[in-house]
């Protein structure tokens, strides 16, 4: 069996063993085994899409193709390019760690959120688009359960809010999708197929809009993004780290992967419209974050200015900007999903998220509070960390072009920079720093072995791509070649 | 000399074991490893400048920039790419023994210093990444290896500064010094972003070879906003040097920054750290001087006015820490002025040369001045001049230590800030009289201030003590020593035999008649400071009330740093973030939520239709039969 086909079949496989398992340590057992062996597989795939990349120029690789719905010309159709790779081994670390930091959860939990992962793994190596829309619902419904269900204060509210707000987007996206298959001149919805016949101009402007809207609301676009806040800071903790470390990256990809790579002109054309929207989203969500009060809040606040980042260097349209964009989705993800890890092992034991009633936790948590150090560090965008080599690849990138507007767009995508120091360490300074404010915090213990181990994972991957960026980079550079190559056809 | 990359990578893996075996390892091995590693990497960088300055670098006249060591990091695409290596050249090398001659210094001044203090594990550990941080700078082959430890030197720099993390004021100082100079780093990134999008390249050597031809050809034309692009690349790249050099109005991090641990001051705050501005511009010189002169112009009246401003300041404060570090302004401004009136070439080159001359004396004897008020810091236990008196009786190491280094910062022949200073003084002279009227009236303040501090702490009359003041231990005073004799040595140094503006050596002698000068004026200085502090009297008070206004605003630093409270607060938080934040939640948020409140009331309203009742259905039903069947008549 094809190895993509593989990485849905895991967590289904895991979901269908936890409905007979028994006892939170058997659940524990089967969910860690589960997401263990899902990290294992999607690395192996890696390795093996590396090896194929070798010998093949074809633009996706490990493909299969299963007719699934004949009268529609239907097609479970799978396939790889470096791009998807990258976000399959993110989605795969992030799950993983989400595991450790979900560790007391119950049977049901795990069952929602092993049908969220099969979602995510099946967009991520879909090429169908038809297959593609239907794992990207597949991936927001149990959201919703997961948030109302497990989740804290206003759970109901948000986890409405955000539902339909993404539903909405999926309406958007469902006649976009159809717009491409009754304009394009292909015979099946497969990306691939209708790249190359193409889909007409004047059809391409609003199918581009739709899409990009429909998308962009997962991937927070201004002014579509108030879903965020409200929706994270409900979530219970895994969730956040998966909703914010992975789901919002389907957005992302999905512009990427739809609306612009099957639009092109449009996307030419249109571009400034939604550059500008980003460029605000980008230092909206940056001076909006600094005056939260509540962790999350402040955090999700953040991930609107990071993945406008993301959006924002997609627009750019060219080969280094988009690698960033990559690299920005990469580093966004694996960065907020330990700032969620940590902000829940915080919030597990104050039972508050209000910076206001906290103070000192460095003497009393210090395993949390260096990790949320370094997490703040990596946000802010310090070298050494994952975030610095994708925002400047991004920054170098959208300076190549030569027009005026782009340029300023970009000098004031930069300032974020600035802004994004002032509010983390000033949430490091009143959290972690200072007298102790609480002095019933000073009975609290640190971090336990799975939080540890969850938090542990992603600075080790954080600070690998920091350090060590051109493994991962050139994998996406070269696999954007193609692409960038026929986006400039136009 | 590829042996050369380990300076860097010994401190590094210093870091690595002090910062992951933290609590597990004792404090006495976590600072054993630490000072371990600074000595290998000093006796590496001392080898290194040796076999450059006396073997290798020099060919045909010409010290060469030798790329000792060189990997390809990071591919951005087919012409820019981040490189990381090791580029010696002369000023590189010269800052690889200023560097790890200081911070030796300070990691063996540390061990007395911070003995039982919390977290002596993670301050070696932070003084390790440090070294690594600042070495990494001076090697840098291309401009971004330079941010990235740029930016690296500032995140060490906020950990240290916040090394006592539970006293408020030094959480407030950490975050203000990084992100001042995170926002003066604005500046240099996009300075950055345009030098490489016109030039194509990172490389500091293609960017300087031939007086910076590739840049002076492919930024001329462009201009916006009434400037050519040049002069914009070099302002913000001059702007990020600003901002870790603290020239005005960038300069409110470095006051405030006192608030870390004394040997940390020395060594970042004095020594390395802020004078990296100062490097940047030394480093990109033939740009901004071939491609942006205004902007090297604009350098010398910012540097002018910081050090005259900066001065003046300094004889206003209290906390001895603080007059040192409006001290350290007012110096490292007199660096980049001398920067900003060099030339190209031989004696035209004179103020490059007396720029990095004093940067080299100066590293030395502030790193001194700083490891001295540690001592009495650690001897009285306050940074203020008021608990503080007639200590030269108990401390006679530290008073005449700490004398030597004010006499060498006052410019007294023999000691080494004389002959620096002298430079720069004819340098100034040579291109500008105001400017050099501006440096002969601050070193005469120099002097002055730097008296008043020397004369409160150890002279006067001697304060109530809690425990009898003592003289430091001797792990605390054989640096002190040390950095004193090399303070009166370095001055002999024929420097403008190693550095030049363009790499050729030639004679420098020293310019009698401004040296003359400079001496009397100091001398003044040091006379009406011994009048005014040597005995305590009213005099000092009686003088100050004349132009009390001018000298309260002294006391409050001229409000600067109010006014940039003003912009934070006032500005930024007020009237851009809370309106943001609320605009968020109320018009935005609002707007979609009235969607959702909206359908809701709608399908309230005609959910009516959809009563149940036949009798409706029928009524209805034959109502439009009705209504139909009219229009189809009449039309």
């Amino acid at each position: 069996m094809n190895i993509l086909s593989v990485l849905v079949i895991i967590p289904l496989l895991t979901m269908l063993a936890l409905f007979v398992s028994k006892g939170q340590k058997f659940v524990r057992t089967v969910v860690t085994a589960g997401f263990g062996l899902q990290l294992l597989c999607a690395v192996a795939m890696a390795v093996m899409f590396l090896q194929e990349r070798a010998v093949s120029d074809a633009p996706m690789l490990l493909c299969s193709d299963t007719v699934w719905y004949a009268p529609f010309n239907i097609h479970y159709t799978v396939g790889v390019d470096g791009i998807s790779v990258v976000m399959i081994l993110l989605s795969a670390v992030v799950a993983f760690a989400g595991v450790f930091s979900a560790w007391n959860m119950e049977r049901d939990f795990f069952a929602w959120y092993s049908l969220l992962s099969i979602g995510v793994f099946g967009y991520f190596i879909s090429l169908d688009l038809f297959a593609m829309f239907m794992f990207y619902e597949i991936a927001l419904i149990p959201m919703f359960l997961l948030i109302g269900v497990w989740g804290t204060g206003k759970k109901i509210y948000a986890a409405t809010k955000l539902t339909l707000m993404l539903m909405g987007g999926s309406a958007f996206l469902l006649t976009g999708i159809l717009g491409i298959y009754f304009t394009s001149g292909a015979s099946s919805m497969n990306i691939m197929e209708i790249v190359q016949t193409g889909i007409p101009v004047n059809h391409q402007y609003w199918i581009f809009c739709l899409t990009f809207i429909g998308f962009g609301v997962l991937g927070a676009l201004f002014p579509f993004h108030t879903w965020s806040p409200d929706g994270h800071a409900a979530a219970p903790t895994s969730v956040s780290m998966l909703h914010a470390g992975v789901l919002m990256k389907l957005g992302g990809y999905g512009c990427f992967r739809v609306a612009i790579f099957l639009m092109p002109q449009a996307a030419q054309e249109l571009s400034w419209i939604f550059l500008i929207l980003t460029g605000i989203g980008v230092v909206y969500g940056a001076y909006g974050a600094v005056v939260q009060t509540d962790l999350k809040y402040m955090n999700a606040y953040s991930s609107v200015s990071h993945c406008g980042m993301v959006l924002f260097a997609i627009l750019m349209l060219n080969q280094t900007a988009m690698t960033g964009a990559v690299l920005q989705m990469l580093s966004h993800g694996l960065m907020t999903a330990l700032f969620f890890s940590l902000i829940g092992m915080i919030y597990g034991r104050t039972h508050t998220r209000d910076i206001r009633e906290m103070g000192g936790l460095m003497r009393i948590m210090p395993f949390a509070s260096v990790g949320y150090v370094i997490a703040g560090f990596a946000s802010l965008g310090l070298p050494g960390f994952s975030g610095f080599v994708a925002e400047m690849t991004i920054f170098i990138g959208s300076f190549e072009h030569a027009d005026m507007f782009r340029r300023v767009l970009t000098i004031l995508a930069t300032t974020s920079i600035v802004v994004t120091a002032v509010y983390i360490l000033r949430t490091v300074g009143k959290v972690l720093y200072g007298p102790v404010q609480n002095p019933e915090h000073l009975k609290l213990d640190d971090a336990h072995w799975y939080e540890r181990f969850s938090a542990v994972a992603l600075i080790v991957c954080i600070v690998a791509i920091g350090v060590w960026p051109s493994g991962v980079q050139g994998i996406i550079y070269d696999s954007l070649a193609p692409i960038v190559e026929h986006l400039n056809l136009f | 000399m590829g042996f050369s990359v380990y300076i860097i990578l010994v401190p590094m893996l210093m870091f690595l074991v002090i910062g992951l075996g933290s609590t597990k390892l004792s404090p006495r091995a976590a600072g054993i490893f630490g000072t371990l590693g600074l000595s290998v990497s000093a006796v590496l960088s001392y080898i290194t400048a040796f076999r450059y300055f006396f073997a290798e670098g020099l060919q045909e006249g010409i010290y060469s920039s030798i790329t000792a060591w060189s990997v390809e990091w990071l591919r951005f695409s087919d012409k820019l790419h981040i490189d990381m290596g090791v580029l010696l050249d002369p000023i590189s090398v010269m800052m690889l023994v200023v560097i790890t001659t200081v911070s030796l210094m300070v990691h063996i001044y540390s061990f007395g210093y911070m003995k039982g203090e919390r977290g002596f594990q993670r301050y070696y550990a932070f003084l390790s990444l440090f070294s690594f941080s600042m070495l990494g700078l001076v090697v840098a082959t291309n401009i971004f290896q330079m941010y990235i430890f740029w930016e690296l030197v500032g995140a060490s720099s906020y950990l240290l500064i916040g090394f006592y993390y539970t006293k408020p004021a030094a959480i407030a100082a950490s975050k203000k010094a990084f992100i001042v100079t995170r926002f003066a780093d604005l500046g240099f990134l996009i300075g950055i972003l345009i030098i490489s999008f016109c030039t194509g390249t990172f490389d500091f050597g293609l960017l300087t070879a031939d007086n910076a031809s590739l840049a002076v050809t492919s930024m001329a034309g462009g201009s916006f906003l009434g400037l050519s692009t040049a002069t914009w690349a070099m302002t913000l790249l001059f702007m990020g040097a600003a901002g870790k050099s603290a020239m005005f109005p960038l300069h409110i991090w470095l006051p405030d920054a006192m608030e870390g641990p004394t040997p940390v001051s020395a060594l970042i705050h004095a020594a390395t750290m802020v004078v990296a501005g100062v490097y940047l511009v030394a480093r990109m010189f033939p740009l901004y001087l071939f491609a942006a002169p205004d902007v090297l112009t604009l350098i010398t009246y910012v540097g002018a006015f910081t050090a005259l401003f900066a001065a003046i300041i300094a004889i206003r404060q209290t906390d001895i820490k603080r007059v040192l570090a409006f001290s350290t302004i007012s110096q490292i401004a007199y660096m980049m002025v001398a920067l900003g009136v060099s030339g190209m070439g031989g004696h035209a080159g004179e103020g490059y040369t007396a720029s990095m001359f004093h940067l080299f004396t100066h590293a030395f004897f502030k790193a001194l001045l700083f490891l001295g008020a540690g001592s009495v810091i650690h001897a009285v236990h306050s940074n203020e001049m008021e608990a503080m008196g007639g200590l030269r009786k108990y401390m006679p190491v530290t008073h005449w230590t700490f004398l030597i280094a004010c006499l060498s910062i006052a410019g007294i022949p023999p000691f080494s800030g004389f002959f620096s200073k002298d430079e720069i003084l004819s340098a100034a002279f040579s291109h500008d009289k105001v400017v050099f009227v501006v440096l002969l009236l601050v070193a005469g303040i120099t002097a002055f201030y730097m008296f008043r501090l020397y004369y409160r702490i150890f002279w006067g009359a001697e304060r109530q003590y809690e425990k009898h003041p003592h003289e430091a231990p001797s792990v605390m005073f054989i640096p002190l020593v040390f950095l004193a004799l090399l303070s009166c040595l370095t001055g002999w140094i024929p420097f403008s035999h190693f550095i030049s503006s363009d790499s050729v050596p030639y004679d420098l002698g020293i310019n009698w008649w401004i040296a003359a000068g400079g001496i009397l004026v100091s001398l003044i200085g040091i006379i009406m400071a011994t009048r005014l502090y040597r005995r305590e009297s009213d005099l000092p008070e009686r003088i100050a009330s004349r132009w009390a206004g001018f000298w309260n605003a002294a006391a409050h630093r001229f409000y600067i740093d109010q006014a940039w409270l003003f912009v934070t607060k006032k500005i930024i938080f007020r009237c851009i973030s809370t309106p943001i934040a609320w605009f968020d939640r109320h018009v935005i948020d609002g707007a979609i939520s009235g969607l959702g409140t909206g359908t809701e009331k709608l399908s309230g309203a005609i959910k009516g239709i959809q009563s149940g009742r036949i009798q409706t259905y029928a009524a209805v039903f034959v109502w439009g039969v009705i209504i139909i069947a009219v229009c189809v008549f009449i039309f």
